[in-house]
C-alpha cells in the first residue's frame, strides 16, 4: 500500500532558452491521489508529459513502478493510463469502438476485451450509450468515457491533466465519484493536475504546489495549511504563502486557446 | 523480435480497422472527394482530347489521363492525412495513442492502410465514371489486383509524406499552405496528364525522381497499354519509397506533439 510508484529525481525540461520545468524531485505512493496545483504555464502539463513518456526530459529521470522513463519507456507505458486535458475521444466512433481501440492498443486480449468493455461501461453508467457516436454525448459523458479508456487495462497509475476543465459542477462531482471508486476498487494511484483549489482540496491525499517550473511546496493539504501559521487557512492561503502569488489563470496564447476550446467542445 | 512483429501486425490492423469504421459511419467524405477527379476527366480531359495536341502513344487522351487522374485523386486524399494528424494532436487523441505500448510504426502503417482504403474508393468511383464516359480500360482480374496494390502503395507513400510534413509544420494553417505547394507541383511534374517526353529536360529530371510518376506508369500499364514490362521496376520503386518513408515517418510522427 505504501510502496513508491513515482519517484522523480531532478527532472528538468527546456524548450530552447525557456526552462519549463526546473530540477523537480518528489515521490508518490501507491494508491495515493496526488494533485499538481498551479496556474496555467506553471509546468504541470510538461511534467505530466514527461512522466507519461511523451516528452524526453532535458535532464534528470523518474521511475514509474520501478521503470526508468529514459531507459524503459515501453514498460512505463504498459502500467499507466492517461486522460489528456483536451477532449481525446474520437467523435466519429461509437462509445464501444473508442473503448475497443484503447483495449487493443493496451494489449487487453481479444478473449477478455468484451468483458472489460462491458465492465467499464457498467462502472461508468454508459451502457445505454455503447452504440452511440461519441460526438452526440454530453461533456460529462465524454470525460467519463475518457476515464474508461484509460482504466480498461487496469493500470497501476492514472494520469489526468486538468480532468474537469469545462465541466459543470454536477459532471465534475460524477467524475470524481468514479475516480474515487477506481482507487478504492483497484488501488489505482491517481495523479492529476489542476488549477482549481476546491478540486484539489476535496479530492487529494497529497498536493504539490507548482509555480514557474518549480515545486514551491509539497505535502498533505493539512500540513501545507499549517505552515502558513494562519488560523482557518485555506489552500489558496497556502498557495499565496509558498509562491507569493495568487493562483490566477495565467498562461500563453496556446494554453488559453486550448482551455477555451475545451469549454466550447464540452458545451 | 517476434513479439514486436506480432505487436506491429496486430496494432496496425487495429488502427486501420478504426479508420475504416470511421469512414463507414460517415461516407460523405468519399462522395465529396470524388467530385474533383470527375471534373478533371469530364471537363479537362474532354476538352484536351478534342485538341489532340498531346502525344498519347496511340490511345485516346481520356484513356491516357485516367490513370493520372486516379493517381492525383489518391495523392490528394493521402497528402491531407497530415491535417488529420494535427487535428488529432489538437484534440489530444494523438497524445493518448502515443502513450500506449504501441509501436510507432503500427500507428503510421495503420494510417497508411486506411488512406489506401480511401484511395480504393476513389478508384471505384473513377472506374464507374469511365464507364459513363465510355473510356475503354483494360479491366481484368490481374489488372484489378495490380491497381489495388499500386493504389495501396501510392496512398501509403503520400500519407507517410504528409505525416512527416505535419510533424515539421505542426499547425493546420501552415500545413494547408505546404500541402498546396507540394501537391500541384508533384502532379504537374509527373506523367499524369502529359508524357515525360514532351517536358523540358529539367522537368524530366524532376519527374524521374517523383514517385507519382512510377505510380502513373504502373496504373497506365495495367489499365491502358497492357505493356507490363516495366511494371516490376515501377512497383519496386514504390515499395522502396513507401517503406523508406514509413520508417522516417514513424521517427518524426511523435514530434508533432512537442
Amino acid at each position: 500500500m505504501n510502496e513508491i510508484i513515482i519517484k522523480v529525481d531532478n527532472l528538468s525540461k527546456n524548450f530552447g532558452q525557456v526552462q519549463a520545468v526546473k530540477n523537480i524531485s518528489f515521490e508518490v505512493k501507491q494508491s495515493e491521489i496526488f494533485a499538481f496545483l498551479g496556474p496555467n504555464g506553471a509546468g504541470k502539463t510538461t511534467t505530466i508529459r514527461m512522466l507519461i513518456t511523451l516528452l524526453l526530459p532535458s535532464s534528470g529521470d523518474a521511475t514509474i513502478n520501478g521503470y526508468s522513463l529514459i531507459h524503459h519507456p515501453a514498460e512505463v507505458r504498459k502500467v499507466i493510463g492517461y486522460v489528456p486535458q483536451m477532449i481525446s475521444v474520437d467523435g466519429s466512433l461509437t462509445v464501444r469502438e473508442n473503448l475497443m481501440l484503447m483495449a487493443h492498443l493496451y494489449d487487453v486480449s481479444y478473449r477478455e476485451c468484451n468483458e472489460r468493455i462491458k465492465e467499464t461501461l457498467a462502472f461508468l453508467d454508459l451502457e445505454e450509450y455503447a452504440g452511440s457516436l461519441v460526438r452526440t454525448l454530453s461533456g460529462g459523458m465524454i470525460r467519463k468515457l475518457e476515464v474508461g479508456q484509460a482504466m480498461l487495462h487496469h493500470p497501476h497509475l492514472l494520469f489526468l491533466d486538468e480532468p474537469t476543465t469545462g465541466l459543470d459542477p454536477i459532471a465534475k462531482r460524477h467524475i470524481w465519484e468514479h475516480l474515487m471508486e477506481l482507487r478504492d476498487s483497484f488501488g489505482t494511484t491517481i495523479f492529476f493536475s489542476t488549477h482549481n483549489m476546491d478540486e484539489a482540496e476535496d479530492a487529494c491525499d497529497k498536493v504539490a504546489i507548482m509555480d514557474a517550473g518549480e515545486i514551491a511546496a509539497i505535502g498533505a493539504i493539512s500540513e501545507l495549511k499549517e505552515k502558513t501559521n494562519k488560523k482557518d487557512a485555506t489552500l489558496e492561503d497556502a498557495f499565496i504563502f509558498f509562491t507569493g502569488n495568487e493562483l490566477q489563470a495565467n498562461g500563453n496564447f496556446r494554453e488559453i486557446k486550448r482551455t477555451r476550446l475545451i469549454h466550447h467542445r464540452l458545451g | 523480435m517476434m513479439n514486436y512483429i506480432l505487436q506491429l501486425i496486430k496494432k496496425t490492423w487495429v488502427m486501420a480497422e478504426m479508420e475504416v469504421r470511421k469512414l463507414l459511419h460517415d461516407p460523405t467524405e468519399l462522395i465529396t472527394r470524388a467530385i474533383q477527379p470527375i471534373l478533371w476527366l469530364g471537363i479537362f480531359g474532354e476538352a484536351l482530347s478534342k485538341i489532340r495536341a498531346i502525344p498519347t502513344e496511340g490511345f485516346s487522351y481520356l484513356q491516357f489521363i485516367t490513370p493520372g487522374i486516379l493517381t492525383q485523386s489518391i495523392t490528394f486524399v493521402s497528402i491531407f492525412y497530415g491535417l488529420a494528424i494535427i487535428w488529432e494532436r489538437d484534440m489530444g487523441l494523438l497524445q493518448k495513442v502515443l502513450v500506449t505500448p504501441t509501436p510507432r510504426l503500427a500507428l503510421v502503417w495503420g494510417k497508411m492502410i486506411s488512406a489506401g482504403v480511401r484511395g480504393l474508393s476513389q478508384a471505384i468511383i473513377i472506374y464507374i465514371f469511365t464507364l459513363v464516359l465510355q473510356i475503354h480500360l483494360r479491366i481484368t482480374l490481374l489488372s484489378t489486383v495490380g491497381v489495388v496494390f499500386i493504389t495501396m502503395l501510392g496512398a501509403s507513400f503520400f500519407t507517410g509524406l504528409s505525416m512527416i510534413i505535419a510533424s515539421i509544420v505542426k499547425t493546420r494553417e501552415r500545413f494547408m499552405g505546404i500541402g498546396q505547394i507540394i501537391t500541384l507541383p508533384l502532379f504537374f511534374a509527373s506523367n499524369a496528364i502529359y508524357p515525360i517526353s514532351i517536358m523540358p529536360s529539367w522537368l524530366q529530371a524532376i519527374a524521374t525522381i517523383n514517385p507519382l510518376t512510377y505510380m502513373v506508369n504502373g496504373l497506365r500499364a495495367l489499365l491502358v497499354t497492357g505493356n507490363v514490362s516495366r511494371l516490376p521496376f515501377d512497383i519496386a520503386i514504390l515499395i522502396i519509397a513507401t517503406f523508406g518513408i514509413s520508417f522516417i515517418s514513424a521517427y518524426m510522427y511523435p514530434k508533432v506533439v512537442v
